[in-house]
This record gives C-alpha cells, structure tokens and sequence, in this order.
C-alpha cells in the first residue's frame, strides 16, 4: 500500500514541474510586469522609470527568462516561493493563514455538499419515477445551472437583508455559514445526480438480485450492497470537487470577502504579482494532486479488485 | 395445509413486460406444482419465458416486467399477495434462488463469507462470530477446499464453478424448503457443469429441500428432475414424469425437443431441428402456440389447432398435455386443482 502511495507521488512530480513551467511561461509573456502596474502613472515619469529600474534589478526581473526560472525552481524546491511584490513579506507568509481560510470554507462546503448531495441522490434512486425522485432531480438542475455568484448574492440577499438572521459583514464563526453553505449547495447538486445515476445502474445488477432472493430487506441491499459501489463513483467527483475548492473558489471568497487562497488569487492577478500567483497556481495543482491520489487510495481500500501493483 | 397439499402451486400466472399492445407476454398462463422435496425440470428453448417464471414465483421481475394476474401458493399462502416485509421474510428462508452467473450473482466488493453469513446474521439471528464460524461450514459442505482461507476472498478471486458453489452455500444457508435454480450450469465448464448438478442434487436431499431447475439443457433434465414442466411461448405445454417425457412424449414439441437434443443414455437417430421459429410474443396467441411449427396439426385437424387453445388434456394420471392431439382423453378445465 506504502509503495503503491508513493508511486503515485512519483508520478506526480512530472505534472508539477509542467504546470510550473506553464505558469512561469504565461507571465513571462504577458507584456507588463509587477513593477511597471505599481509605478505607472503615479509618479514623474523620471521617477517611475528609475524606481521601475530599482525594482527589476532587485528582484531579478532584468535577468532573461531561463534564469528568472531556475532560480524561481530552485528556490521553490527549498520551500522558497519567493517574495510577494505588492506585500513586501514573504509569499509563503501570506498563503499559510489564506490556505489555513481555505481548508476551512472547503472542509464546510463538502461537508454539506457531501450530506445533502449523497443522500439525496440515493433517495432519489431508491424511489426511482415518483415525485420525491422528480423533486430532487428538479432542484439538482436548478443547482447545476445556477451561477454560484448569483446563488452566493441570492443566499445574502434572503438571510442578511431579508431575514436578518446575520449581519452582511458577519464576524467570527458566522461568517463561514454563508460562503459555506452556497458552495455546499451548489457541490451537492452534481454530487446527488452522480450518486443517483450510480445507485439506477447498481440496482440493477445481478448480485443485487441475488441480495433480494435471500431476503434482504429493501434498506440493506441499499446500505450494504448498492452503497460501495455509488462510494466509488461519489468520490471521483468529490475528489475534483475538492481540489478545485482548496485552489480557491475565486468568486465566492470575493464575494463574501472570505479572506482564502481565491480572494489572494485575484488580487494577485491585479496586481500582477509575479511570485504570489505563481505560488496560488502551484497550490491549486498541487491541491488538485493531492486530492486525485487520496481518491485513488481510497478506491483501492473500497474495491478490492483494484490491483495496488498496476 | 394437509401433508399431500403441493409444496408450491402456481395457478395461471401472467408476466408482461410492457403494456398495451406491445406488450410481451413472457408468461402467459402457466400452472404448475411442486411436491415436499420433490425436482421439477423447467425446460425449454431461450425466450420461452421459463426464467421470467423462475423470477416471478420470489417476485424479483424488474420493470417494465411485472406480474398481471395469477397465484403462486406456497403451502397456501399467496406469494404475489403478501406485503414487503412477508415477502423477505419468504425470500431464503422458505424460498430461494441461485442464477445464471454465478460471478456476477455475488457482491464484488464483500467477502465471500461475510455474503453467506449475511443471511444467517440479519435473518438468522445469529452473531457476527457464530454466523462467520457457520459460513465457513457451509463453503465446506458445498466442497471448497481451504474453506477458512476461501471465506475471507473476494469473488473476483474465485472461479466460475466455485462461486456456483458459494451461491449455493448462500442459498441454503437459512435451509429454505424450495430452491430456485435458474439455468445453473449454463456459465460453466462442462466438466465443472457435473460436478454442481451433483452437488445440488446432494444439498438439497440432505436438506429436504424442494427443487425447481430451470433449463434449456434435456441432459441436466434426464439427471436430475423426478417431473419435468415443458414450456413453450410462456405457457406450460407438457408436465409429465421424468421417464415419460423423455420415453413418450405427448406433446409434439416436446417430441421435437427430444430429437433436437442429445441425452445420455437414450438411443437416438439423427438429431434434428424444429422448423421455424418461435412467435411473436407481443401477439396475442389465437390457437396452439406451437402450431406453425407443428407436425401433428394436420392430424389434429388445422382449423382447431388454428382457433382454439388447447386446454390440460390427461392423457394419463399425472400427465398433462396442451395439445389438440389428446382430445378424448378428460381435460382439467379451467384451472387444474392438483397438477401431481
């Protein structure tokens, strides 16, 4: 199991060291750097040019591209990401609490995702063609469908201006049930009709048949025989669902101002800020990895027909 | 229910699959007993509606197929009627099942003795230790080898005749007085295909059990079956002794069936086919079934064999015979009462 983890890892590392190259490629190209968007229109234009000058030397933005990215590649290797431009701190400094922020908004959403979306789909399958089955299905669609950022203005406009249950700003604990609750829902509509589907198509199956011969009760073939197999299917997406939400769900943290990787994301962005959105991209993939292994280590314990040597 | 009452007794079950005209009338009519410990043979070609059937007794027909009319008695009492909770409290304890694949019959993702101790734990009352102990037995009664090792495989581990016989354990388990066994050799090596009938055949004397073995094969019929139930079109065309049937059928399409197969033991001219096909079962069946294939129809006289059904003639005690052929001999009409 050990070995079959860290091949995984192993394979791994070829994807890293690409997305790192595409990323430090996409803003060696981009025409403007960090500096120039600082200083540009804000001062003399003497000034500009030699604090512009100042800058690049300092941080090595004069240097042709190759080197600027094997010293980036090294330093990254050594736990370096370098230093934010606009934030004069360290990059690492700034993504240890946001990825902290994150976690915790991502582990909330799945977590509702995962207790409305799964139950409901398998409900949804158990009571195939009636009308609970046509209801849940009717207000997945609406989910999938449903912009997050409009959901997101949707649930503030309904529990902090209407019903005033919390206020627009909220502080402490409050402040994660609403970002949490419009990624939960909007992840529960994929995760129910996945869960769904999974659970039709292993109703069907042979060894389901055989269950019912021996008289298992409709609610045990579900939860005992049905139940691994829909698992399995379940977790691929949530698997993506995860890495995609540790990466940052960029328009929801902005929205609720929920200070994460997302919200740094965009600001990074704006401000281009060469070594902090390089650094978000590589937690984004990395997160994305991470999640994927975890997913298949996960189907090799649930399936025992999975081979760890393959 | 007295002692001699029938075991089983399906009166005049219906399955369709669909509805309207298109319906496919899988089973269109049959009836049909089973005696205390006693081998029914079910046989007939493919799509005669001899494992629709088989399903229908335990109420396992998925949809579109579902079961329109009839009664199917187990010692009196309506299976077709009973609420959800009697009807699993019927499945494997009084009635159960084995299937074509045998592979695909068990859970791919639970371990072969936790599938046996299943029934025995949830139904049985068993604890997890007693029931685990008591599986391991049973995958030694059923002749696997290493059965504590075995018990703790996966069935993607174990191969097709072997998990033939972990069904079989399965089934068994909770000692029902009727096993259904749906084509159970069909999936495996001929060598293998013994060996289970065998098995099967010991099992269930041992227990007492009852068995219905549904197939397409004359052979495992000849070796196995005390009374064989011949179907053709969704309906039950013969249903005679064992020794009958294959020494002196009544029908025409079970003599055909004995000239299209090889059984053991008999001597046989050539082989041969039965001309045609067989029909469409969306159509509502005007006349025999089997009378566009028949070579006794000029002789029982076309128009009739055309128009009419057929009622249960009895050309002999205990043999019942659809066919224009017998007419003379009384028919039991409507609904036969006792079929054994």
């Amino acid at each position: 199991m050990s070995r079959y983890v860290l091949r995984r890892l192993l394979m791994a590392l070829p994807v890293v060291i690409g997305i790192l190259l595409v990323t430090f490629m996409i803003q060696a190209v981009i025409p403007t750097d960090a500096v120039s968007a600082m200083y540009e229109g804000q001062t003399t234009e003497e000034e500009a040019a030699e604090a512009i000058a100042a800058m690049r030397e300092r941080y090595g933005l004069d240097q042709p591209w190759y080197i600027q990215f094997t010293r980036y590649a090294g330093n990254v290797l050594h736990g370096d990401f370098g230093e934010s431009i606009r934030l004069r701190r360290p990059v690492s400094e700034e993504i240890g609490y946001r990825f902290i922020n994150t976690l915790q908004l991502t582990g909330a959403a799945l977590l509702i995702g995962i207790l409305v979306g799964v139950p409901m789909g398998i409900l949804s399958a158990a009571k195939k063609d009636t009308w609970l089955d046509l209801g849940a299905m009717t207000v997945g669609l609406l989910g999938i469908s449903m912009p997050a950022f409009f959901f997101g203005l949707l649930l503030i406009l309904v529990f902090a201006v209407w019903l005033q249950w919390i206020p627009v700003v909220p502080r402490g604990g409050a402040a994660l049930l609403l970002p949490a609750l419009t990624l939960g829902l909007i992840e529960a509509a994929p995760l129910s009709r996945i869960a769904r589907s999974a659970m039709i198509e292993l109703l069907r199956r042979d060894h389901i048949r055989a269950a019912r011969s021996r008289g298992m009760g409709e609610m045990s073939v579900i939860l005992r025989h049905a139940l691994p197999g829909t698992l399995l299917a379940v977790m691929t997406v949530i698997g993506l669902q995860f890495g995609n939400l540790l990466g940052g769900a960029f328009i929801i943290e902005v929205i609720f101002g929920w200070r994460g990787i997302g919200e740094l994301g965009v600001k990074a962005i704006q401000w281009r800020d060469f070594a902090l959105t390089q650094a978000i991209i590589l937690i984004s993939a990395g997160a994305h990895i991470g999640a994927n292994l975890v997913v298949d280590v996960l189907y090799a314990w649930i399936d025992p027909r999975v081979d760890y040597d393959t | 229910m007295s002692e001699n009452a029938p075991l089983l007794q399906v009166r005049d079950l219906r399955t369709h699959f669909g509805t309207g005209p298109d319906a496919v009338r899988a089973v269109n009519g049959v009836d049909l007993s089973v005696d205390r410990g006693e081998v029914l043979g079910i046989v007939g070609e493919s799509g005669c509606g001899k494992t629709v059937l088989a399903l229908s007794i335990l109420r396992l027909v998925d949809a579109p197929g579902r079961i329109v009319s009839g009664q199917v008695l187990f010692e009196g009492q309506d299976v077709l009627a009973m609420r959800p909770r009697a009807l699993t409290a019927l499945r494997g304890r009084d009635i159960a099942m084995i299937f074509q694949q045998p592979k695909a019959s068990l859970d791919p993702v639970m371990r072969i003795g936790q599938q046996i101790a299943e029934p025995l734990r949830l139904r049985g009352g068993r604890t997890r230790a007693e029931a685990w102990r008591e599986a391991v037995e049973l995958l030694g009664a059923v002749g696997i080898p290493n059965p504590e090792e075995k018990a703790r495989a996966y069935p993607h581990e174990i191969s097709g005749g072997q998990a033939q016989r972990v069904m079989i354990a399965t089934a068994l388990a909770l000692k029902p007085r009727l096993l259904i066994a749906d084509e159970p050799t069909t999936a495996l090596d001929v060598t293998v295909q013994a060996q289970i009938l065998e098995l099967l055949r010991e099992r269930c004397r041992a227990l007492g059990t009852a068995l219905i073995l549904v197939t397409h094969d004359i052979g495992v019929i000849a070796q196995m079956a005390d009374r064989v139930a011949v179907m053709y079109a969704g309906r039950v065309v013969e249903n005679a002794p064992v020794a009958r049937i294959l020494g002196d059928p009544a029908h025409p399409y079970t003599r055909g069936l004995m000239r299209s197969a090889p059984v053991m033991g008999a001597v046989q001219a050539r082989l041969q086919e039965i001309p045609g096909g067989i029909p469409d079962l969306t159509r509502p069946l005007r006349g025999c079934a089997f009378a566009p294939r028949c070579d006794g129809r000029r002789q029982a006289g076309p128009a009739r064999c055309d128009g009419q059904t057929p009622p249960p003639f009895i050309p002999a005690p205990g043999r019942e015979a659809r066919c224009w052929l017998q007419d003379g001999a009384p028919a039991a009409q409507p609904a036969p009462a006792g079929w054994s």
